[in-house]
């Protein structure tokens, strides 16, 4: 039993947190989410020369072969700095489908360029009728010669507006809640018959929705084998979700921290708003629900590799932990900070914000609770 | 003890439903307070046509205007207007400062202000919190030094609810402060074309403008625009609170409330079933009617104690922290139901677009409300405070 880090992964951390503390203070993170792109590509490249794109890839794709420990560090102090771009996206979920399903030739494409930072992806595989189950599609790709013919629409894809290539879900065979019959796509986003709305989102990212008409794929477009793709999905979809959760950690910290702080300072009958025991049970619940949330945020990052059952498992209790908990740091943080907490000014409310928001990416606590109970 | 309406009830239910359907303003369909392109003309078009019909302040004294409605009637009037999602008028004019006017004001006072609050001619808003006074209002430092026939006033309000759009505040003043904190208060009525007066935006976590910090400097401020005693305006106030209580339970608003989370509810598909049909769903919104309900039946009670004589006590602390709890649980499901589609944020985009709309229309918002909503428990009076008043004032702590 071992929960320390090595020196190579301490001073990972230590090169994103210094990056976050020289580049991403809030001001300058609040002027990223309000230009004209919403990101800043510049920072991208700084990511992929700290190495931060590579991490998790092997040395013979241009990674550092790392593991889920590393994306994990990266992600909560992402999560501290609120960062937009979208790591999660193109490193660990579509990073980690081609690295799961990707044929040599794939991999040796796009890894390298993902490491790099000149490749940016998104993950095409809700749909608005399907909620939160990954098998419900509509999407379809029928067999068209060599290659297929796309149909479909996709919902929410954050990412997508900065994403050069997608990665789309869709049915090759069977009904619209059928496991089997699912394959992956990588679509150029430029492609004919590919459009998109793009939006803000209430967490400070951008997001599209997609539309596919009749858009013309080569047989090299398909990632991994056809119609057997939801267990892959599925695989790194948990992965993802156990960057997620790191991320959500990073946010609870922040909170959790500038509230104690605040109450430490803010006066109100002639005495810190601190001294009033309400409110330090409230915060002794925070921190309570951040070290449940960390202690859970490694437990999954440290299961992804195990049988199908266990990881389903350690995902959806892990996702359900930080959904519960993220919510009532987020709420409480509001709450101890008074109208100071409902501004657009301060940080609070736009870590409480996307904390929301990450209850609902990947399937809520519901969801996740009914996943855990049937995997167990 | 009677739960069922009279057949008189029922056709003033049925008048009130008819006067809704015939005169609501046809623009503001559809729209709610605090939404973010509402005008302050929108605000006053429904204003203008419920004055017109002599309702706009049913709870008033007969002799301004107001209504003798029994607490059932009052009921069913709230009843309704929530039910057909009829536009919240701002409280601060009709339900707040006039009772302070028509009780502590000289009749000049009354004469002049309570016809122009009761037409909408005046705009007003609330000027009592400050940066350094919030829980602790009476530690409140806006100053006001007397200068022959005036008052001038130096310091900054805040969090001050639409007074972008205000022509009158009223306000919390310091004019003595060598004494308790409480004894030094008057309760001046501030005309905000003054010079002196800025109006600075703040802008909130959902993205919305409703509330402004003031700043005051060298405003002169007529004496003659006090209301009441120098230095009794912390009773004054106090008065005004209880107001401000009664009503905040919101019940009628969140039955609709509800009703449109179950709508949305149906209309999301989960593996091609309603959200609605979901048992662990569905029992959230059970659970939540039914502390709907239990909060509707102690509002009654309140009601009818008032109406027996009884002037607002600490139990309407009640009716606010639970009031408020209802309220945001119900946006918090909103969220929840909206799955990926609570996300987009659409302010100033159209929802349909020219080329496809964004998931259902329901959904659109529910986050920003979520958000928002998180004020309730920390505006007039936290619910941390409520809870301490409770605690002091019922259960002898
Ligand atoms: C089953 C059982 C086994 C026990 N075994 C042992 C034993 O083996 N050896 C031993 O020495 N003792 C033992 N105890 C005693 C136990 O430690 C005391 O009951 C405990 O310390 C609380 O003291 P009290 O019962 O006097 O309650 P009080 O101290 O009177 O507390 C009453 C309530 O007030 C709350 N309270 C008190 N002070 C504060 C504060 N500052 N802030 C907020 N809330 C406060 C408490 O949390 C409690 O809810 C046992 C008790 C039980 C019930
Ligand atoms: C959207 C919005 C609209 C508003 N509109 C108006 C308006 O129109 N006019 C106006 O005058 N004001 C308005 N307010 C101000 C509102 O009344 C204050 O925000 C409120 O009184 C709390 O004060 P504060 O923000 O300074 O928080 P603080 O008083 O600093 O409180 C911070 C936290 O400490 C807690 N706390 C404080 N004291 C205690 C205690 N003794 N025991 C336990 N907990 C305590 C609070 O509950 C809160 O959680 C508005 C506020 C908001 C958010």
């Amino acid at each position: 039993m071992d929960f320390s880090f090595t020196e190579e992964q301490t001073l990972l951390r230590n090169s994103v947190q210094r990056f976050i503390q020289d580049n991403y203070d809030f001001d300058s993170r609040q002027k990223i989410v309000h230009s004209d792109s919403g990101w800043n590509p510049d920072h991208w490249k700084a990511f992929a020369e700290l190495g931060l794109l590579a991490a998790p890839f092997d040395e013979q794709y241009g990674g550092f072969s790392g593991g889920p420990v590393e994306t994990m560090i990266v992600m909560e102090e992402f999560g501290r700095g609120l960062v937009v771009e979208p790591y999660l996206q193109t490193v660990i979920l579509c990073g980690g489908l081609i690295n799961m399903a990707g044929s040599e030739k794939q991999k040796s494409d796009l890894l390298p360029k993902i490491a790099g930072g000149e490749l940016v992806l998104a993950c095409a595989y809700a749909e608005p009728q399907g909620r939160y189950n990954l098998a419900d599609l509509l999407t379809r790709a029928e067999k068209s010669g060599d290659g297929y013919v796309l149909n479909g629409q996709k919902a929410v894809v954050v990412g997508a507006p900065w994403a050069d290539k997608l990665i789309v879900s869709a049915r090759t065979s069977g009904d619209q809640r059928n496991k089997d019959g699912i394959s992956l796509f990588i679509v150029d986003k430029a492609a004919d018959g590919v459009s998109t709305r793009d939006y803000p989102t209430v967490d400070g990212q951008r997001a599209s929705e997609i539309k596919f008409e009749n858009v013309k794929l080569d047989a090299a477009a398909l990632l991994g084998a056809e119609g057997a793709a939801l267990p892959v999905l599925e695989a790194a979809v948990d992965a993802a979700i156990a960057g997620l959760c790191a991320e959500a950690v990073g946010c609870m910290r922040v909170l959790t921290d500038a509230t104690v702080e605040y109450c430490k300072t803010r006066k109100q009958f002639g005495q810190p708003i601190g001294n009033f025991q309400v409110l330090q049970h409230r915060m002794v619940d925070m921190f309570m629900e951040c070290e449940q949330s960390l202690s859970m945020t490694y437990m999954v990052n440290l299961k992804l590799d195990e049988d199908e059952a266990e990881r389903v498992k350690a995902a959806s209790s892990a996702k359900a932990q930080i959904g519960k908990s993220g919510r009532f740091v987020g709420q409480q943080a509001v709450q101890l900070h008074g109208g100071m907490g409902m501004t657009d000014e301060l940080n609070v409310g736009h870590y409480f914000k996307r904390l929301t928001m990450i209850d609902s990416q990947f399937g809520n606590v519901d969801y996740h609770l009914r996943r855990f109970a049937a995997a167990s | 003890m009677d739960l069922q309406f009279t057949p008189e009830e029922i056709a003033f239910r049925d008048e009130v439903r008819d006067f809704i359907a015939a005169k609501y303003p046809a623009q503001l369909k559809g729209r709610r307070r605090g939404d973010a392109d509402l005008t302050k003309q929108d605000y006053l078009s429904w204003h203008k046509v419920l004055a017109e019909k002599g309702w706009v302040a049913p709870s008033w004294p007969l002799e301004y205007g107001g209504q003798d409605w029994t607490s059932t009637q009052k009921y069913i009037f709230n009843n309704e207007m929530a039910r057909a999602e009829c536009l919240q008028l701002m409280p601060f004019g009709l339900v707040m400062v006039a009772p302070v006017i028509w009780t502590f004001g000289r009749q000049d006072q009354k004469d002049y202000f309570l016809p122009r609050i009761y037409n909408g001619e005046d705009w007003w808003c609330q000027g009592y919190s400050e940066p350094g006074a919030g829980s602790d209002l009476a530690s409140l430092t806006t100053r006001a030094v007397r200068d022959g026939d005036h008052y001038i006033v130096n310091g900054s309000k805040t969090w001050t609810t639409m007074a972008q759009f205000a022509d009158m505040m009223f306000c919390l003043v310091r004019t003595d402060p060598d004494v308790k904190p409480q004894k030094g208060i008057s309760f001046l009525l501030i005309d905000m074309k003054t010079p002196g007066i800025t109006v600075q935006p703040i802008i909130t976590m959902d993205g919305g403008h409703e509330v402004n910090q003031i700043f005051l400097e060298d405003v002169r401020v007529p004496v003659a625009n006090r209301v009441g005693e120098e230095n009794e305006g912390w009773t004054y106030a106090k008065v005004l609170l209880g107001h401000e209580r009664s009503g905040i339970a919101g019940v009628a608003r969140s039955k609709q409330q509800i009703a449109r989370l179950k709508a949305l509810a149906a209309d999301t598909s989960q593996n091609g079933v309603p959200l609605s049909e979901d048992p662990d769903f569905s029992r959230k919104i059970a659970a939540l009617e039914i502390d709907l309900l239990a909060l509707e039946y102690t509002d009654l009670r309140v009601l009818a104690s008032e109406s027996a004589g009884n002037g607002p006590g600490p139990e309407s602390s009640i009716l606010k922290i639970k009031g408020t709890e209802v309220q945001q649980r119900i946006t918090e499901l909103l969220v929840e139901a909206a799955g990926y589609y609570g996300n987009p944020y659409l302010r100033g985009m159209s929802y349909e677009g020219d080329n496809f709309p964004i998931g259902p229309e329901e959904a659109v918002g529910t986050a920003p409300e979520y958000f928002n909503m998180r004020k309730t428990s920390i505006y007039g009076g936290s619910n941390e405070i409520q809870r301490n008043i409770i605690a002091k004032a019922v259960l002898g702590l």
